[in-house]
């Protein structure tokens, strides 16, 4: 199993280096030329071409490439254009905002989507199934920021319950943290429960019409059993992968949420490298966007393996 | 093996499974089981034969409690080792399931759960109604595993079933079934997944586990080759009723029904002269369209006007039954079919 594990990590490294590629080259293909915005009012040709010159902007575009992710792999990803801090630095400063942010929407996506599924595909056809798929259509229909601006409106202006802003690492003072997390949580994590919900119940469906799901009962093991481990288990495989193709919507999500919750995270980042043009930046943000995404597939690869005993074989 | 038609003039009292007046509906569609009456003594086998759609399966699921519960509704009288079953409330029988009552089904290649291993499946059902150790329930699926002849139980056990073939993995649903050493054994067409070889294997298997532990045998089946081999008597099924019913002698040297008749003319024969086979002509007909009165009646040969009246099961000889106005048919129509 070991040998898999390891085989798919090797795999994934192809898929970072075209990657890699791509963001190199849309800074590359950007309208707007860096060295512009950097020198600001001077427009002397000379200097021009000495900070092209010192930026390696001559160089011919391979080797352009090359040296750039040289550097990246050594965890250098170039200095901001606008503020001149190194790239990591702004981005490990972001990161674990947002991975607080997204790890807790996910839960209360998980902890809402999944039982609701499970509900729903057991009472086939009830008055539970209709309301648990209205609610779960509603909430992927709901815009973010509409829900977002509601809840600021409702819990913190009107209630006083909430901040409704600013951001506390739980290091700091964990209690806080949450209560200021909690409501961009929620915002974030319902839209998607909706769609895990929906995939929950039509793959637990499937799987209650098959024959082991038969040979359980026969078994005479009593029903709540059946569904949670005969059944479940069984429908886990579809509910993993969704779960990881979230998380590219979970980047998206947050953008918004944290512009509406004025989180200072990897979104807000983003949107502000966007604005500024600050190339090193977005090519930063959107590289370790893209890696973290096949790290999410690659361990819901890996999940896959301890899930399903047939994939072991391969 | 030969049939033993011992037990085949068992009283109801003896019965180890009594099924009266059975009546399924699904939905808002006419009755899809009309009236089935069933029993079975202890180290019997009742062999329950029909085509596609005649309901063998369906009544079958519904005494073990495993019709699903939306939309169906099952109504007659079970009685099960003296004990009244419920069968409109199938949860009422999950303490019987796999207990007293266990059951085998068609596929063995998908009726075992994929992501565990077979070992855990065994011992679950051993843990599902005894109260002892998982080391105990171990050692009792090892056991069984032993009894129904899989070879390395001990390394099968550890096993996921994608890793055993088809007739390993029916050797393996019957280890399951049988584990907690049931009186009533329920086969659903068993066999008609596997190769012919493994069939006579399994057949063989299931006979001599019944004639060791006295276990009554269910065996539901379209196959009347395995019926005379397993079986000591015989329920022909047709749309939902019974057409005749009586020892595996009875039935196949002297069928009286229009329908067995029919299906026994479609077996074909290594002895005796070339022939085109016998078959019985259109297929069942579905709940939608049944006929009034007779339900075989649309197909049959010997069809007449009395036909659109519902015929009884009636007592030909003892224990031998057929719902037909005109059996014996050698009396009524004067020729054998």
């Amino acid at each position: 199993m070991l040998n898999l594990f390891l085989r798919r990590i090797v795999g994934a490294i192809p898929t970072i280096l075209l990657i890699s590629v791509f963001v190199f080259a849309l800074q590359k293909l950007l309208p707007g030329d860096p060295v512009l915005a950097m020198a600001g009012e001077e427009r002397d040709p000379v200097a021009l071409a000495a900070i092209r010159e010192q930026l390696g902007l001559n160089d011919p575009l391979p080797v352009q490439y090359f040296n750039w992710l040289l550097a990246a792999l050594q965890g250098d990803l170039g200095t901001s254009l606008r503020t001149g801090q190194p790239v990591t630095e702004l981005i490990l400063q972001k990161l674990p905002v947002t991975l607080q942010l997204g790890v807790m929407a996910i839960l209360i996506a998980l902890v809402i989507g999944i039982p609701a599924g499970i509900l729903s595909a057991v009472r086939k056809g009830t008055l539970t199934d209709y309301t648990a798929n209205l609610v779960a259509l509603s909430g992927m229909s709901v815009p973010n920021f509409w829900l977002g601006i509601l809840l600021i409106m409702l819990v913190s202006v009107r209630w006083q319950l909430l901040p409704a802003s600013g951001y506390v690492p739980p290091s700091e003072d964990f209690v806080q943290s949450m209560r200021t997390m909690i409501m961009p949580a929620f915002v974030l994590g319902t839209g998607l429960a909706g769609a895990l919900m929906r995939h929950t119940r039509s793959s637990m469906l499937g799987v209650l019409k098959q024959d082991y799901v038969r040979t359980a009962r026969a078994k005479g093991v009593p029903e709540r059993r059946v569904v949670l481990r005969h059944a479940f288990r069984n429908a886990l495989t579809p509910i993993v992968t969704l779960t990881a193709l979230l998380f590219g919507e979970l980047i998206a999500g947050a953008v918004l949420t944290e512009q509406i919750f004025t989180i200072p995270g990897f979104g807000k980042l983003v949107v502000d490298a966007v604005f500024t043009r600050d190339y090193a930046v977005v090519q930063g943000v959107v590289m370790v966007t893209a890696v973290g995404f096949i790290l999410m597939n690659l361990v819901a690869d890996m999940l896959y393996i301890l899930l399903n005993p047939r994939l072991r074989a391969a | 093996m030969t049939p033993h038609p011992t037990n085949v003039t068992g009283t109801p009292a003896e019965a180890l499974l009594k099924v009266r007046d059975l009546r399924i509906t699904f939905g808002n569609s006419a009755e899809v089981i009309s009236g089935v009456d069933l029993a079975v003594t202890p180290g019997e086998t009742l062999a329950i034969v029909g085509e596609s759609g005649s309901g063998k399966s369906v009544t079958s699921l519904a005494v073990m409690g495993l019709l699903g519960a939306k939309g169906v509704r099952i109504e007659g009288a079970a009685e099960f080792d003296g004990q009244r079953l419920n069968l409109a409330h199938p949860d009422s029988l999950t303490g019987l399931r796999g207990d007293r009552m266990a059951m085998i089904f068609q596929e063995p290649m998908t009726s075992l759960n994929p992501a565990f291993r077979i070992g855990d499946q065994i011992a679950e059902a051993v843990r599902c109604h005894r109260d002892v150790t998982e080391a105990e329930a171990r050692a009792r699926a090892l056991d069984i595993m032993r009894k129904v002849g899989i070879s390395a139980p001990e390394r099968r056990m550890r096993q996921y079933p994608h890793e055993l073939s088809g007739g390993m993995r029916q050797r393996v649903m019957i280890a399951m079934a049988l584990v907690n050493e049931p009186a009533l054994l329920i086969a659903d067409e068993p066999t008609t997944a596997l190769d012919v070889t493994i069939q006579a294997q399994i057949l063989d298997l299931i006979s001599q586990l019944q004639r060791d532990r006295g276990m009554a045998v269910v065996f539901i089946t379209h196959d009347l080759g395995v019926v005379a081999q397993v079986a000591h008597r015989v329920a022909v099924m047709y749309a939902g009723r019974i057409a005749e019913t009586g020892t595996v002698e009875q039935v196949f040297n002297d069928p009286q029904h229009p329908y067995t008749i029919g299906l026994l003319g479609s077996i074909p024969s290594l002895t005796g002269p070339r022939t085109r086979l016998a078959t019985v002509p259109g297929s069942v007909p579905s709940p939608a369209e049944m006929p009034k009165g007779c339900r075989f009646s649309t197909r049959c040969p010997f069809a007449q006007p009395k036909c659109a009246e519902q015929p009884r099961l009636r007592e030909l000889a003892a224990g031998h039954r057929a719902a037909c106005h005109y059996a014996p048919l050698e009396l009524s129509f004067g020729t054998a079919a």
